[in-house]
């Protein structure tokens, strides 16, 4: 029987199937944080039983933690909790865990890939659905609920049915100010917010090929958003050289070893999915949301889509302050945010600096730009994008997941919109009655300098006679 | 795990499509760290305008009662927060029906003693509208035959048999882990990867 790289991991974790039922099946990695995990710990204390391996879990407290003077105690006291009793269960239980003023800390999703702890041919869990970023290394990767961190927590393993399989093939080049958040923008906005609930999917194709780690992360992260269980890639030489890069991942001898084992790890020539689908490179531009859920998005240079008869979109729409049939770019901007688990890493922080080099922020936009970790945060600064930054009037913050959930003081205020490069769009995500757009961080950037939703040259350029068109 | 099998009551409709989990319970909710008083915040921001309830909330609206949630397609997207499931349960529902779940949303629910019914699109849209012609419309659930049924209609629905097994005895699969973990050993000494 031929299979795809999904069937081969599921095959090799199974540690035994119920019959007519679920599957044990074992769970390499834990990764766990301060807002899903304190009831999990509760639950197995409750029932007086030990973390069963603490070798095989990370923590870290990135969700509800404070983007300023992190070296101040937290002033919300309900935040304050959480993070304390992330530490102490940490500590009970010796499980590793990068707590703020680590040089290590950093969102969950960022510091598990950068310090070499997620690794191919690995099964990985979270409280938090964009685990799924880390399929990027060819991992079965997905997030998890309280009830589930509490069963890896005591049997570092989940009861589970096998997913479908779903393959989706991207080829050729991208265009010049296209990158690789709107490839995965552009797939959610053909499936939909649902249309891949109940499959795990397979990226495959010489465009995340050609595409470095982080940006296959980016991708991986938002297969969620399609309803996706988690999406994978195979692993290449690409994450072999990134994994020889870290400081934690195997090195030497050891690497080399593993290495053969990891290139065996592919889809096999005629395995066959539940579903696949096919898209050219050439036809995506860069992407925009207009609605309340990431799969409603657009060509940045195409118009909000007027069915009378939708009364969702009626609704988002209503919620988004725009009208049906409007064009979205050259529309006024308050606020812009550059961060999250989706576009946080050195390539997002180069890719925005490069933009705003010798430029200025709107006077009237305020931006936010969030590295992913500690580690990104030095290398920015080691690479002087802080003061690229500074010099265009906007701050660069400290690690955490901020204004994409707003769980902390990075809210954006009710009525404002955002362009944003984090992964979700809906009614009141980054702040009570707040209005968010998604897009890449190009766009996002462009936007801080505009003050108004703009996006790469290249594409403002190649899109010329539309634009002209469009504002007649 | 309490015990589900029948469930018999009128039912509360949100025809809302891709409900997703920020909407049934905000993050700025997530700070506590225990399992109960969700429910207090279920659909907070549509429920209530600053602290004054929405009347235009179907929560708010005393035409409507009952213990069944009758939502829209895809329901439960978005977050992995076991934080909704637990709010909808503590608000005082022990089922939605929609006709599609959000993967995790839908185990998370199971998790919780809150039954999933996926339904047809054109079932929920006939059950929709008899609730709100008639919000005493009784709905009758059987876990036990997979059957939902209203007025003179009804509907097979499925569900995995484990997951079934489980809420009809109230037994969670914590357990079953708990009592695989010498297998779990061997496995991973026999690993060869
Ligand atoms: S950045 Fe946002 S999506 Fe990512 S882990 Fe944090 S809260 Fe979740």
């Amino acid at each position: 029987m031929k299979k795809t790289l999904f069937d081969k991991l599921w095959d090799m974790h199974v540690v035994k199937t119920f019959d007519n039922g679920p599957s044990v099946f074992y769970i390499d990695r834990h990764y766990i944080h301060e807002v899903t995990s304190p009831q999990a710990f509760k639950g197995l204390e409750d029932k007086g039983l030990e973390v069963f391996r603490p070798n095989q879990i990370i923590a870290t407290a990135d969700h509800n933690v404070p983007t300023l003077n992190q070296e101040l105690p937290i002033k919300d006291p309900l935040s304050a909790t959480q993070v304390s009793m992330l530490t102490d269960n940490c500590n009970k239980h010796g499980i590793k865990y990068y707590p703020l003023g680590s040089e290590y800390q950093g969102i969950v999703h960022v510091i598990g890939p950068e310090l070499g702890f997620t690794l191919p041919g690995m099964t990985i869990v979270c409280g938090d659905s964009h685990t799924s970023t880390h399929g990027a290394f060819g991992c079965i990767a997905f997030g998890i609920g309280t009830s589930q961190v509490e069963q890896v927590l005591a049997s570092q393993c989940l009861l589970l049915s096998k997913p479908k399989r779903m393959r989706i093939k991207v080829d050729g080049k991208l265009k010049q100010g296209v990158l690789s958040k709107d490839v995965i923008l552009h797939i959610i906005a053909k499936l939909g917010t649902g249309g891949a609930t109940g499959y795990f999917v397979e990226y495959a194709g010489t465009t995340f090929e050609a595409m470095s780690m982080e940006e296959r992360m980016t991708v991986c992260n938002m297969s969620i958003e399609m309803g996706a269980r988690g999406g994978l890639i195979a692993p290449d030489q690409t994450t072999f050289d990134y994994i020889a890069s870290t400081l934690y991942g195997p090195k030497g001898a050891e690497l080399e070893d593993k290495v053969k084992h990891w290139s065996s790890l592919k889809t096999d020539s005629d395995a066959v999915f539940d579903k696949e689908i096919h898209i050219e490179a050439a036809t995506i531009e860069p992407m925009i949301t207009y609605g309340t859920n990431p799969g409603m998005g657009i060509n940045i240079f195409d118009q909000i889509p007027s069915d009378s008869q939708d009364n969702e979109l009626a609704k988002s729409l209503n919620y988004m302050g725009l009208k049906p049939g409007e064009s979205l770019l050259g529309k006024s901007v308050d606020y812009v945010f550059i961060g999250s688990c989706t576009n946080s890493r050195i390539e997002d922080l180069r890719i925005a600096a490069e933009y705003v080099k010798g430029k200025q922020k709107a006077a009237d936009v305020t931006c936010w730009i969030v590295p992913g970790s500690k580690l990104v945060e030095k290398q920015a600064i080691a690479e002087g994008l802080d003061k690229i930054f500074q010099e265009a009037g906007i701050k660069m913050r400290q690690p955490g997941c901020s204004a994409c959930l707003a769980m902390n003081d990075d809210k954006i205020p009710e009525g404002k919109l955002c362009i944003s490069t984090s992964n979700r769009n809906f009614e009141g995500r980054q702040g009570q009655g707040a209005r968010t757009i998604l897009a890449s961080p190009l766009t996002a950037i462009a936007a801080a300098v505009h003050g108004k939703i703009w996006t790469a040259d290249a594409a403002i350029e190649r899109n010329q006679s539309k634009i002209e068109s469009q504002s007649r | 795990m309490e015990k589900i099998n029948k469930i018999q009551s009128s039912g509360v409709p949100l025809p809302i499509e891709h409900v997703d989990t920020d909407q049934i319970i905000p993050a700025r909710f997530l700070k506590s760290t225990s399992k109960e008083g969700f429910g207090e915040n279920l659909f907070r921001d549509w429920r209530y305008n600053g602290s004054n309830a929405n009347p235009d909330f179907v929560l708010n609206d005393s035409k409507y009662s009952g213990n069944i949630l009758v939502a829209g397609h895809n329901f439960g997207c978005g977050s992995s927060r076991e934080h909704a499931a637990w709010a909808i349960h503590d608000y005082g529902f022990r089922a939605v029906v929609s006709s599609e779940f959000a993967d995790i949303f839908k185990g998370n629910a199971m998790n919780n003693g809150l039954l999933p019914i996926e339904v047809s699109s054109a079932f929920l849209q006939e059950l929709t509208e008899a609730i709100i012609t008639n919000p005493s419309t009784s709905i009758s659930i059987s876990l036990e035959d997979q059957t939902i049924a209203f007025d003179d209609k009804d509907y097979q629905f499925d569900i995995d048999g484990f997951k079934k097994k489980c809420l009809l005895e109230g037994k969670v699969e914590f357990d079953y882990l708990i009592d695989m973990r010498d297998t779990i050993k061997e496995y991973e000494q026999n690993r060869t990867f």
